[in-house]
């Protein structure tokens, strides 16, 4: 392996790692210098060389990396007078941001230089290199892009109007509010919480999201455990042409039936009603939900409920007794799903619902959209309608996957 | 299998499937025929009330003594733009009034005032109703009631407008000559087009990077899913405060790196140019952020599918491209691409047809403004921001059209049992 590999992976290394620590760094309490070039070709030259001395011997591994990376930028924060971002976060943080950057651009070295070996010829170790710095830009980029916004929404729940307008850019979190004491600065912090979930009814909005969700998740789930047992057990006419209708609702525009189900409810009284909401998140999620259990049913074999039948159980005993228990994880998927897709409906509850006592949580964020209510209450509400399905998702994970790519989920 | 057990299977199934058939029938199908039916008649938002009249009581004069007159007079006012077809007021009557002049549609029996208008009113028509009682001595005992004090009870019946108005095809008219008609729909395509391409692109990238295995891979797995399943609402309103061209964090950053001189207001305006080799290119701006956002969104879906499919290729066959002598980009090329093509034709399909489906996202973020109407877009503003149902039936139904071609084309091509 070419010392000039080595050299030109720990700068790309290093760069990426400062250069993304600073942008850290500029949503955790504010930039007050410019991006640490200089810092960061040293740092990278002096890795690659470690680099290509440890690979010599066949040492290179990520953490002796780590530590040499993390060892160098410890000397020359030191070096530099201990704050060398000019962070005033106090000693802690100016000194454990630059050793995580450092630490980070000697493990991203070694990583760009895995599995290259030193009897390589030079064209692939080249391609290799190139596509590892490639990866590695992309795991940024890509972490970068899904953790920002929810860090943004966090952030600025925390953080009152003053702050912002003051300092746009900042989006740290308002630490100081502790100089007046622990309590009455946590109190200070999560003001906008408080104000979502009392002032503005969000308490309630719990309660009615949580009952609407519930109970489509339910009664589909009971639903469609029948349904989807009929289409894969029994024999009828019209099976296929069931399957492909079934197919086709969960393509149908929501805004299509949005109109006439309006006009529908409005007449009937219906519209202005948890029920008829309830209804509607039924025909939504039903179709998907039965499509969803019938391939599941279908990989459960039939001899297991043929006994039953032998044994003289009915129909109906040999479901909840022999396939609901087998299907227990298929069951787990579709209820996630279904939860998930009634919690987060936003169109038909902005249209049916309009007494504020029945707000489900999207209904009720549309209020808070005002230029008269601050931005960090918005945020607080975002926050806490985010919250509770993203709790579940991550107990859940393993079957929402499962959910989610069962039936080819609408979204 | 015997007949008659044959014929119980079908009866069991039928049972079976009744409660998800009659609602999906009742919520989908059934609308699907309504929109059609509401498409062709002149249906505004404020005719969903059914037409009642408005009737208002007052007391023209008032007797101090026996034998004085009492006049009450009702007020019958059809306010709205529908016929009403028939009219009853029925109100309490004191005691010790007798009737003294009646108009001819009302008549006093058993203490109560009764009066029918049979032929209803006109929209906008108002009528009078001028009684006149002679109060006599028991009125007086009985404390002289005064007539407002008991509320009249009115009844009415109307033809509902929605059943009742003309068939007609102005909606249909309105809707396709209006100038906006064109530039929707290629702002729809664009953004479909754009949008399905981007998520899948992304989401390509993405299942590449987690699918070879790595300690953390599970968390960022997770990670990775987050747009997709955390609520639009909260997710849109994010994006809008930081796009935000005066308190946005995206423009304060932009500013104080000095890549702009100026805030960029993302989301509100339709163009902005873009300086290249001399020439200036108008970018639709809005219109771009909206499909940034659908790339963001909707990648994990993608994601997911691809990264499925990957871990299912056995590693031999990249055991033997290595063998072979193939590099990094012919294996990518020849090897990986072959096996994901399947499920990347049916991703776009599916993902082409709910991204032009799609509504709750752009109207969070731009509300549709800018240069970025859409045909679902369209619909709403037809039918609730104009207050025309009808406008925004047909515009619906027009979409419907459209996407009935799409649908066509999935069910031909999609590859079977992809998803």
């Amino acid at each position: 392996m070419g010392a000039a590999v080595a050299l030109v992976v720990g700068v790309a290394s290093a760069l990426a790692s400062l250069g993304s620590t600073s942008l850290l760094i500029v949503l955790w309490g504010g930039v007050k210098t410019a991006f640490p070039l200089d810092a960061a070709l040293v740092l990278g030259l002096a890795l690659g060389a470690l680099a290509w001395l440890l690979a010599r011997r066949g040492q290179l591994g990520p953490l002796p990396m780590t530590l040499a990376g993390a060892g160098l930028t410890l000397a020359w924060t030191l070096a530099a007078g201990g704050d060398p971002y000019q962070l005033g976060l106090g000693a802690l943080w100016s000194l454990l941001a630059p050793l995580a950057a450092g630490g980070l651009a000697g493990l991203a070295t070694a990583y760009g230089l895995r599995e290259v070996r030193l009897d390589h010829p030079d064209g692939e170790v080249w391609e290799l290199v190139g596509l590892h710095l490639l990866r590695g830009a992309a795991f940024l980029v890509f972490v970068f892009m899904v953790v920002f916004p929810f860090w943004a929404m966090i952030a600025a729940s925390l953080k009152p109007r003053a702050g912002f307008l003051a300092d746009p850019a900042n989006l740290g979190l308002p630490l100081h509010v502790f100089s007046e004491g622990f309590w009455p600065g946590l109190q200070k912090m999560f003001v906008g919480y408080r104000e979502v979930l009392v002032t503005f009814h969000f308490l309630r909005y719990i309660g009615n999201t949580a009952f609407v969700a519930t109970s489509t998740t339910v009664i589909t789930l009971a639903l469609a455990v029948l349904g989807a047992y009929a289409v894969a057990r029994l024999e009828f006419r019209g099976r296929a042409v069931m399957e492909r209708a079934i197919l086709l609702t969960y393509m149908f525009p929501a805004i299509v039936l949005a109109i006439p189900l309006y006009t529908v409810f409005t007449q009937l009284g219906l519209r202005d009603n948890l029920f008829g909401l309830i209804v509607v998140y039924l025909a939504q999620t039903l179709p998907v939900a039965l499509y969803m259990l019938r391939s599941y049913f279908e990989t459960i074999p039939a001899s297991l409920e043929e006994a039953g039948l032998i044994d003289g159980c009915s129909r109906f005993e040999v479901i909840w007794r022999i396939t609901l228990p087998l299907a227990l994880p298929a069951l787990a998927s579709v209820g996630l799903y279904v939860f998930m897709i009634a919690w987060n409906e936003f169109l038909f509850a902005f249209m049916f619902l309009d007494t504020p006592e029945l707000f489900t949580l999207s209904r009720g964020m549309v209020g808070l959209n005002s230029q008269e209510v601050p931005r960090q209450f918005l945020m607080a509400g975002a926050v806490i309608v985010t919250v509770p399905i993203m709790v579940l998702f991550f107990w859940f994970e393993k079957y929402l996957v499962g959910g989610l790519t069962a039936g080819g989920v609408k979204g | 299998m015997p007949r008659g057990l044959k014929a119980r299977e079908s009866r069991l199934a039928f049972w079976m499937l009744l409660p998800t058939f009659s609602i999906v029938i009742a919520i989908v199908i059934l609308p699907v025929v309504a929109n059609f039916w509401i498409a062709f008649k002149p249906i505004q938002l404020g005719d969903l009330r059914p037409p009642k009249p408005a009737v208002r009581e007052s007391v023209r004069a008032q007797p101090k003594a026996a034998g004085e007159v009492l006049e009450v007079r009702y007020r019958v006012q059809n306010r709205t733009d529908n016929p009403i077809t028939w009219v009853r007021i029925e109100d309490a009557l004191a005691p010790g009034l007798t009737p003294a002049e009646l108009p001819e549609v009302c008549r006093v029996q058993n203490a109560r005032i009764f009066c029918e208008l049979p032929e209803g009113l006109e929209p906008k028509q108002t009528v009078n109703l001028t009684l006149r009682f002679t109060a006599g001595p028991a009125y007086f005992e009985a404390g002289a009631p005064y007539p407002r004090d008991t509320r009249p009870v009115v009844e009415s019946k109307a033809p509902n407008p929605i059943l009742a108005r003309p068939f007609t095809l102005d909606n249909f008219r309105a809707v396709l000559t209006d100038p906006d008609f064109w530039p929707m729909l290629k702002v729809t395509l664009a953004y479909t087009i754009f949008g399905t391409l981007l998520s899948i692109l992304l989401g390509l990238i993405a299942a590449q990077l987690l699918s070879p295995p790595f300690a953390g891979r599970q968390v960022l797995r997770g990670l990775f899913l987050f747009p997709y399943v955390a609520p639009v609402i909260a997710v849109a309103f994010t994006w809008v405060f930081l796009l935000d061209p005066f308190a946005g964090t995206i423009n304060a950053l932009l500013l104080k790196y000095g890549f702009v001189h100026d805030p960029i207001p993302f989301l509100s305006q339709r163009y902005w140019p873009v300086h290249f080799f001399g020439m200036t290119i108008q970018v639709p701006l809005a219109l771009t952020m909206v499909i940034l956002f659908e790339g963001w969104r909707y990648f994990p879906f993608a994601f997911l599918f691809i990264l499925a499919r990957l871990q299912a290729i056995p590693s031999e066959i990249y055991e033997a491209a290595r063998v072979d002598g193939a590099g990094i980009w012919a294996t990518f090329r020849y090897v990986t691409l072959p096996q994901v093509v399947g499920i990347l034709a049916t991703l776009f399909l599916l993902r082409f047809i709910w991204t032009f489906n799609k509504f709750d996202d752009i109207f969070l973020l731009t509300g549709g403004a800018a240069g970025t109407e859409t045909i679902t877009i369209k619909v709403y503003d037809y039918a609730f921001a104009r207050a025309n149902l009808g406008q925004g039936a047909a515009q619906a139904v027009i979409l419907f059209a459209i996407l009935a071609l799409f649908l066509v084309v999935y069910f031909r091509y999609a590859p079977k049992g992809e998803v």
